[in-house]
């Protein structure tokens, strides 16, 4: 047993130093993802002394730019389970490798969802209230009760997984299966279910037409499914450029046709979605007008959601074709950069905001973050890229052999 | 860069990129004067339901001490009254005889010690909001907000909408810590001192009752109602949410909500609607009503009626 500690007291601590040992690239980007943490921290620091006032937000568009980023990100965390079905499931062995990266990116990504919801509560100083013992948790009737428990149980699947994995790899034992299989099979099931619960957050509320309509969830798996794995594809085309990483052509083949047919699917459900706003014009339209063409003169929106469109349609075009394939690292992948952020966009300003604008009694009031705002969501995204680029930079250790129990 | 800037809270004005920017690293970043200084007491205190009589009592006391002293005062009352056994409140509100003076609007935010904002109208939290409606339609995209001209205007009626106090309120569902419940007596209540402040409860109102505190409440001392029930008009905090409560602190010692005494037209009618013989009981039965949104399945305590 004391020999266990000791040896798992190993691994953690030169984990840590190779966490933090590499090249001058690779200090720089941490260094540049400090500044970005430490200006968010001052900005939030604002924001807690003088109140969510500093941002954007009104009373008629009560969620913002943190509700917009915490929902993109849950699709990101949940694309991770596009690697780990083939990967764990199948046995492919190009895939495995990567499964273990797509894991850290899902644990970057969860960490940014929490502290976005963190940031984005009026009072973070009764967080207490939700945790079940003491507080008073509004379970099962609350969706945003049940997506803080999905969150946090997916955060704790994805810690378990790969953290099992890579210990015994450094030490060179074969993992038991069964300390780990199951979990596999249940982190499937709920990746799925961490961005379900999401969209059941917006779709839920019958008082609000726009979110109101059973397509949103599949629409929101879709695109999911095409974030994630794109963002997963940059992840694992920085890491197989930049170190010695295993890795072959097949995983990233094999992602970015996800990506494809994921892409494909959503583009056909936005356009049945616009179809039925709009060929009906019924009287719930006002907000998806809002959104495309303007409302009564304002449409602070619409160039926002043309642009994602057009995003969308030409990386999409650009993956149909495969010209890009073979082409050099920035070409072959700016139609995943695209469609990442066609996407975010497409979460924000087209899904988010839309739903506050008309309000529910018919007042246009618009929304733009303020500066405040933006600079703690910089902020979050910096610390989320932190831990990812460790987490990764651990597991490249790992599989190289960088770091191992006998060197 | 200005969204929704008519509503801003006013002590917060929006800076540019540099000023921020020069904010930050000067650390010119001062809590105002009135901000909460951290009290150990109010970091503990327990959901509203699980507090003992005993533990209620203290805390009553305890906010009457932190009101008096915050707004340097020593008359402020912090009542808990319950629920009467048999009784559950309704409005009902005639839309012809209405005329848009909107003064239950500043009725209201006197009684219920409301966030004061700058001059400009709508800067402040206002529970009741008066939309000017064409007549002869009922589509609220219509509804004009601001208007600001002699009232009654020709061709239009006015259409006052505040918290409808639902029997399937969503806002209740939506809510994840259970901050915010409907009492026997059919009033939504928001405990203050438990909100975490998320807002899913104002995403799911389909009536826009609910207001944000989006910084510290300014609330001058001299305008202050101090006789404050604990799930009413006693002052708020920066980051709460709060809304239209029928008055609770005047309600449940047989008064009348404020704006429903200070309407000229005799429009406003409330009422228990168990008892047969209430006012509000009359219109149900008697008049034609009209439930705002009632295919959102809300099932409100807020009726329009016509004469
Ligand atoms: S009107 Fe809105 S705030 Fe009032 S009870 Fe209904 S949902 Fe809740
Ligand atoms: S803002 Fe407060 S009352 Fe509303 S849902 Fe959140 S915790 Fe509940």
């Amino acid at each position: 047993m004391a020999a266990t500690y000791v040896s798992y007291f190993g691994f953690v601590i030169k984990s840590v130093r190779g966490m933090f040992t590499g090249g001058p690239r690779y200090y720089a980007w941490l260094s540049f993802l400090v500044l970005l943490m430490a200006a968010g921290a001052a900005a939030y620091y604002r924001q807690a002394v003088l109140g969510l006032g500093v941002t954007g937000m009104t009373d008629q568009v009560s969620w913002g730019l943190y509700i917009a980023n915490f929902t993109f990100l849950v699709g990101v965390a949940a694309a991770a389970v596009m690697m780990v079905i083939p990967g764990y499931l199948y046995h492919d062995k190009a895939v495995k490798g990567g499964v273990l990266l797509g894991e850290m990116v899902a644990i970057g990504a969860i960490l940014m969802c929490l502290l976005f919801v963190m940031a984005d509560l009026g009072r973070p100083d009764r967080m207490w209230h939700m945790i079940p013992p003491f507080g008073k948790f509004n379970f099962p009737v609350s969706m945003l009760a049940w997506d803080v428990l999905v969150l946090n149980g997916y955060l704790l699947l994805n810690l378990h997984v790969p953290g099992y994995l890579l210990y015994k790899r450094y030490r060179g034992e074969e993992p038991a299966k069964w300390l780990y299989l199951p979990f596999v099979y249940i982190s499937i099931v709920w990746a799925i279910s961490i961005h379900t619960v999401t969209a059941f957050l917006y779709t839920g509320l019958a008082g609000r037409p726009f979110w109101n309509a059973a397509i949103l969830a599949p629409r929101f798996i879709a695109s999911a499914f095409c974030a994630g794995p794109a963002f997963i594809v940059l992840v694992l085309e920085i890491v197989r450029g930049w170190t010695r990483f295993p890795m072959g052509d097949r995983l990233i083949t094999f992602l970015r046709q996800v990506v494809l047919i994921a892409g494909l699917i959503n583009i056909f459900l936005l356009i049945s979605e616009i179809f039925t706003e709009f060929y009906a014009a019924s009287a719930h339209v006002a907000s998806a007008r809002y959104l495309f063409f303007g409302l009564h003169g304002h449409d602070a929106l619409v160039p926002w959601i043309w642009t994602s469109i057009s995003l969308n349609v030409l990386a999409l075009l650009a993956l149909v074709s495969r010209r890009f394939e073979q082409r050099g690292l920035v070409v072959r992948n700016l139609p995943l950069a695209m469609l990442i952020v066609a996407i975010w966009i497409e979460k924000g300003m087209g899904l988010v905001f839309p739903g506050f604008i008309p309000t529910p009694l018919g007042e246009i009031v618009e929304y733009l973050p303020s500066a405040n705002e933006v600079v703690v969501s910089a902020g979050i995204w910096g610390l989320g890229l932190f831990v990812m680029t460790v987490l990764i930079k651990h597991a490249v250790d790992i599989e190289t052999g960088a770091v191992a129990k006998n060197n | 860069m200005s969204g929704g800037s008519r509503i801003r809270p006013g002590d917060v004005k929006r800076r540019g990129f540099l000023k921020l920017l020069t904010a930050l690293t000067a650390g010119a970043v001062t809590a105002p004067a009135d901000a909460e200084a951290f009290d150990l007491d109010a970091f503990l205190q327990k959901h509203f339901h699980q507090m003992s009589d005993d533990e209620k009592r203290r805390t009553l006391q305890r906010l009457e001490q932190d009101y008096n002293d915050k707004y340097e005062r020593d008359d402020f009352t912090v009542v808990a009254d319950g629920p009467t056994p048999g009784v559950k409140f309704a409005y009902a509100l005639n839309l012809s005889k209405c005329i848009g003076c909107r003064r239950c609007v500043h009725a209201c935010v006197q009684e219920n010690n409301q966030h004061r904002g700058r001059e400009e109208r709508g800067d402040q939290v206002e529970y009741i909001r008066v939309l000017e409606m064409e007549k002869g339609s009922l589509d609220l995209e219509k509804a004009v907000h601001d208007y600001d001209h002699e009232v009654p205007a020709e061709d239009k009626y006015y259409m006052p909408v505040q918290c409808h106090h639902c029997n399937a309120a969503p806002c209740v569902k939506a809510c994840p810590v259970e901050a915010t419940w409907q009492e026997p007596d059919g009033i939504v209540v928001v405990d203050y001192n438990w909100c975490i402040g998320c807002r899913y409860c104002a995403a799911a109102c389909p009536y826009w009752a609910r207001k944000f505190n989006w910084i510290e409440p300014r609330l001058p001392a001299d305008e202050i109602n101090p006789d404050t029930h604990y799930l009413g008009n006693r002052p708020r905090y920066k980051g709460v949410m709060e809304k239209c409560t029928f008055c609770i602190n005047r309600v449940r010692k047989g008064l009348n909500p404020a704006c429903h005494d200070i309407c000229p037209t005799g429009s406003r009618k409330f009422g228990n609607l168990l008892d047969k013989d209430s006012v509000i009981r009359r219109i149900i039965d008697h008049k034609r009503i009209y439930i705002l949104k009632e295919e959102v399945g809300t099932d409100p305590s807020f009726y329009y009626f016509f004469d």
